[in-house]
């Protein structure tokens, strides 16, 4: 399974980080600056994947942002690599060209999608369309929420 | 108060922050804001706020005091805050919070919501990161779920089941039902997420997994219908239909394979199919492939599906994609045990990785060439690894020295070579190798006896060139000190020998005990080196010079070696000459079988342990080999290999049983003693550390030889000698003969004695007793009996005899009782 996702810049800036195993807040945050650390160290040349600790990590590079994926011993690198291809496919799909401020200003939407991909660190569903069609309706959901309100208040009566 | 600001502008506010200071004060100026509003209760911007909390969290700042809030907010009706509440959850809430179990109840309620996208937040909530606690209260809910016929519900209610079992085993049951119609759905979604599931039961309960090998010929169909039906645009990623799914079945179908014949049998086809119709063009291809590989090397497949999988492998070594030939070699060194013959087919290709520029590569490159070593390559192989041990990367070097020292004594094709390789390698890596191999090279070089005048050159040369690497500057002069007098001999059969004076060596040694360079444990080795050249050098006045200033140095363990030198050459100078000669060839006591799997990679200290009744004594033998290969330990023991019996085949990892016959398994239970670490530069067994020579004619009274065994022809004689420095040695030499008209070959002598002796049997002079009395082979036995007991030896002799294997057990109880009073 898939321990952990983190999406960070190249100057190492956290931009998403999603622990599907209970881990303490200073443990977390010395992984993410270690792990960071050896793969911003990394040259372009080099393989996606690296042993660290007992945990085998899958990267890769979208433009200025890295995905990086913790898997276990018996995980499938290669897929891994498709896992973190279909996740930044569907953030372009929604975003439209997706691009890394829109992750930076829109980080819990970016977060949304992804639990719509993934749960406990393991695809739900592997239709794009249909991962992207929750996450539609889920939005209609909340802009229904949102509309009422708003025509309440501007009534005064909220 | 005016509305907290919104998500977009505080992000945008404090991207504008020039310096970490300015960052922090906007982010403590807005947190106090964001506390006085929670303070209020105020419901309208409490989702606002708990995501700007996230934000702010995400940049590193503690957010613990928005825990609370994220709960109201789970609580809400509005579809708006639970899904910010739900997040701030997972992201702020995991089981180590105490506020988490509040959690439980509207996570309860939620997923009973008439609501399906909040149902799926709950799901997914509790999925990612639900503690044991509400994994227990909420199973039932998730059960349920997992029954319905809603889809989106249906594959959420799946993997939430997944975490549940993975944090509360015991509630695996409860799933049991709902599982049985769960592969027959259409969906997707549904059909990975069950895939999913069922893997995470078998690999949990073998229970599990025999109720579920039922669903090998459903999985198979499924598999084959993914691979055979046609373009589905909603599924398809470039080419091919669903890998995310196909790869899960074949992991699956890995786990039902495994170890059953019948299952494995029904898989072969679709295994084939995958192996030889997936395109291999892009990623999502070699995916897939690198999936079936697993699965067919890991169940019980025919053996040219096997080969299949290898050849796809080299494929693989040979792609472009550094990412392919990555999982190419982890994969491959998984199966180089199993198929070795296969996997040596691409050693070229594994040899070139090892000049990848990525680590990763080059480590599992390095692994797999010492896995392939075998005698007929060694010497190619090794020029490649001591080439790269030459360039690579110090992380790779400690291991790769340790790797090559194990192959080398493997396979070593002749001494020089051995002794070449082990220099090459103290030169290039000297302050890699491990600890422990300096007094294996020691042992090494000692007894490759012919070798001693080039080894001792060459190590010579060494340290004129380069103090600084202490392993090799220890081995070096360890070396000079047993063979200075051949290095001045300017005798050198190997290669052209050097002039080298007395002095020059002892200006090298002194220079090593001055040095910054040189460690408390290099002084103590070339202290003592210097002390051993006063009885093969002349120049003994200067030594004991330097002897006698280090009686004064600040490090006590220098301070103590000097001054006990000092006193033989004062008082005791008459033992001198004795205590300081040549070193014996060393045995390596071998610790019985089991002992040995115990200890392996490649674990070379010797271990003496505690049998029920007696201690066993090792002996070298031919059997040696075929020992360890039964026992499985190729790499238990390094294993010298000898041509000349004078020479000792220290064995590796024989089982001795001189109680019954040779048990393998069980037996009499075998307690390993913690092995008393023995000092590789002292024989064992010589507890007083002073004599190193075996036969001692000194002022004992003459001891009557005895006969301790005769029968077929083969008769076997006792002398002995008492060991004067310690009384508590007795010295026997063994003679065997043979009367009849055939030779004895193959000759192996084995001898145990009570717990309270202790035993060291030399080499033999030879193992063939020729026939008629026409010679002997004569063995040198110590025993040390401290206790004064009477002596009792078992012993057991196997012999080939006329083409027919021999052996036979006696007991010797009629010592003289001057052997051991």
């Amino acid at each position: 399974m898939m321990r952990f996702m983190l999406l960070f810049s190249r100057q190492g800036k956290l931009r998403l980080q999603k622990w599907y195993t209970a881990t303490a807040e200073r443990d977390k945050k010395k992984m993410v600056r270690e792990l960071m650390q050896v793969v911003l160290a990394r040259k372009p040349k080099m393989s996606s994947f690296l042993e660290w600790r007992d945990l085998k990590i899958v990267y890769k590079r979208y433009a200025s942002l890295y995905f990086c994926c913790a898997v276990e011993e018996q995980d499938n690198e290669l897929i891994t690599l498709e896992v973190i291809h279909r996740f930044v496919e569907l953030l372009d799909k929604y975003f439209g060209s997706v691009c890394e401020l829109d992750i930076i200003f829109n980080f819990e939407k970016a977060y949304f999608i992804l639990d719509e991909f993934l749960i406990g660190g393991e695809i739900q569903d592997t239709s794009k369309k249909s991962v992207l069609k929750a996450i539609e309706q889920a939005d209609l959901l909340q802009e229904e929420d949102e509309s009422p309100r708003s025509v309440l208040e501007e009534m005064g009566l909220a | 108060m005016p509305a907290p600001i919104r998500l977009r502008e505080l992000i945008r506010t404090i991207r504008t922050a020039r310096t970490q200071a300015e960052e922090r004060e906007m982010i403590q100026k807005e947190c106090a804001a964001i506390r006085s509003s929670f303070r209020e209760e105020d419901n309208t911007y409490r989702c606002r706020n708990v995501a700007k909390l996230l934000y702010m969290h995400m940049l590193g700042y503690p957010a613990h005091f928005g825990q609370l809030e994220c709960l109201k907010l789970i609580a809400s009706q509005k579809f708006t805050d639970k899904r910010i509440g739900y997040l701030g959850a997972m992201l702020l809430l995991d089981e180590r919070q105490d506020v988490h179990l509040l959690m439980t109840n509207c996570i309860k309620n939620d997923l009973n919501h008439s609501t399906q996208y909040v149902q799926g937040l709950a799901l997914c909530t509790l999925g990612c990161m639900g503690s044991s606690e509400m994994c227990r209260d909420l199973a039932g809910e998730v059960e349920k779920l997992l029954k319905t016929s809603n889809s989106y519900l249906r594959k959420k209610a799946a993997l939430c089941a997944v975490h549940v079992i993975r944090k509360v085993p015991e509630l695996m049951e409860m799933f049991l039902p709902a599982t049985k119609n769960l592969l027959s759905e259409k969906n997707h979604g549904v059909l990975h997420t069950s895939v999913v599931l069922l893997t995470e039961m078998c690999e949990r309960s073998p229970d599990m997994l025999l109720h579920f090998r039922k669903l090998v010929p459903q999985l198979v169909r499924i598999l084959k219908n993914l691979i055979m039906s046609g373009y589905s645009p909603e599924h398809d990623v470039s080419g091919i239909s669903d890998p995310f799914l196909q790869v899960r079945i074949l992991r699956l179908l890995r786990i039902l394979g495994r170890s059953d014949d019948d299952s494995s049998e029904a898989m072969n086809d679709i295994l084939a199919q995958v192996a030889t119709n997936t395109e291999t063009s892009k990623n999502v291809g070699n995916a897939i492939l690198y999936e079936t590989v697993l699965t067919i090397m890991d169940i019980k497949s025919e053996s040219g599906l096997r080969v299949l999988a290898i050849n796809i492998l080299g494929r693989f070594l040979l792609n472009n994609d550094k990412n392919i030939r990555y999982v190419a070699l982890t994969s491959l060194l998984k199966t180089v045990q199993t198929d070795h013959n296969a996997v040596q087919r691409h050693r070229s290709t594994i040899v070139d990785c090892l000049k990848d520029l990525d680590v990763s590569i080059k480590r599992r490159a390095m692994e797999l060439s010492f896995a392939l070593v075998n005698g007929n390559n060694i010497r190619g192989m090794m020029k490649e690894l001591l080439y790269f041990l030459d360039s690579c990367d110090p992380e790779f070097k400690a291991d790769c020295a340790s790797g090559v020292f194990l192959a080398a004594e493997k396979y070593a094709p002749s001494k020089r070579w051995h002794i070449d390789t082990i220099m090459r390698v103290l030169t290039t890596a000297g302050s890699y190798v491990r600890d422990d191999s300096v007094p294996n090279l020691i042992q090494l070089i000692t007894n490759s006896v012919e070798m001693h005048a080039y080894t001792v050159q060459r190590l010579y040369k060494a340290l004129l060139d380069d103090i600084s690497q202490q392993p090799l500057v220890q081995v070096s002069s360890w070396c000079i000190g047993e063979y200075g007098d051949l290095l001045v001999s300017g005798q050198c059969e190997e290669e052209e020998p050097i002039q080298v004076t007395e002095d020059e060596v002892l200006d090298v040694l002194e220079g090593l005990l001055v040095s910054n360079l040189s460690t408390p444990v290099t002084r103590g080795y070339s202290l003592t080196a210097i002390m051993k050249l006063s009885t093969r050098f002349s120049s003994v006045n200067r030594i004991k010079k330097v002897v006698s200033i280090y009686g004064s140095s600040i490090d006590v363990e220098l301070q103590q070696r000097a001054v006990e030198y000092n006193a033989l050459f004062k008082k005791y100078d008459h033992m001198r000459p004795a205590l300081l000669e040549r070193m014996p060839i060393m045995e390596k006591t071998a610790s019985n079988g089991p002992t040995e799997i115990m200890q392996t990679n490649g674990e070379t200290e010797p271990s003496v342990p505690d049998t029920k009744h007696l201690p066993l004594v090792t002996q070298p033998a031919n059997q040696a080999n075929d020992l360890l290969d039964l026992l499985g330990g190729n790499d238990v023991m390094p294993v010298i290999q000898t041509t000349l019996p004078t020479k000792p085949a220290s064995a590796g990892g024989e089982l001795l049983d001189l109680l019954g016959d040779l048990s393998l398994t069980g037996g009499p239970t075998v307690v390993p003693a913690p092995a008393p670490s023995v000092p590789v530069s002292q024989p064992p067994f010589l507890l007083d550390g002073l004599s190193s020579q075996p036969l001692f004619n000194d002022t004992s009274a003459a001891i009557p030889p005895m006969t301790a065994y005769s029968k077929n022809g083969l008769k076997i004689e006792f002398t002995f000698e008492r060991a004067n420095p310690n009384p508590n040695i007795a010295v026997i030499t063994i003679h065997a003969t043979n009367t009849t008209e055939a030779d004895m070959t193959e000759f192996v002598f084995q001898a145990a004695v009570p717990k309270t002796f202790q035993l060291q049997l030399l080499s033999p002079s030879s193992n063939i007793v020729p026939a008629l009395n026409q010679g002997s082979v004569t063995q040198v036995i110590r025993v040390l009996n401290p206790q004064k007991q009477q002596l009792r030896m078992r012993v057991k002799l196997t012999y080939t005899h006329k083409g027919s294997p021999v052996q036979d057990l006696a007991e010797v109880n009629n010592f003289p009782p001057q052997s051991w009073q």
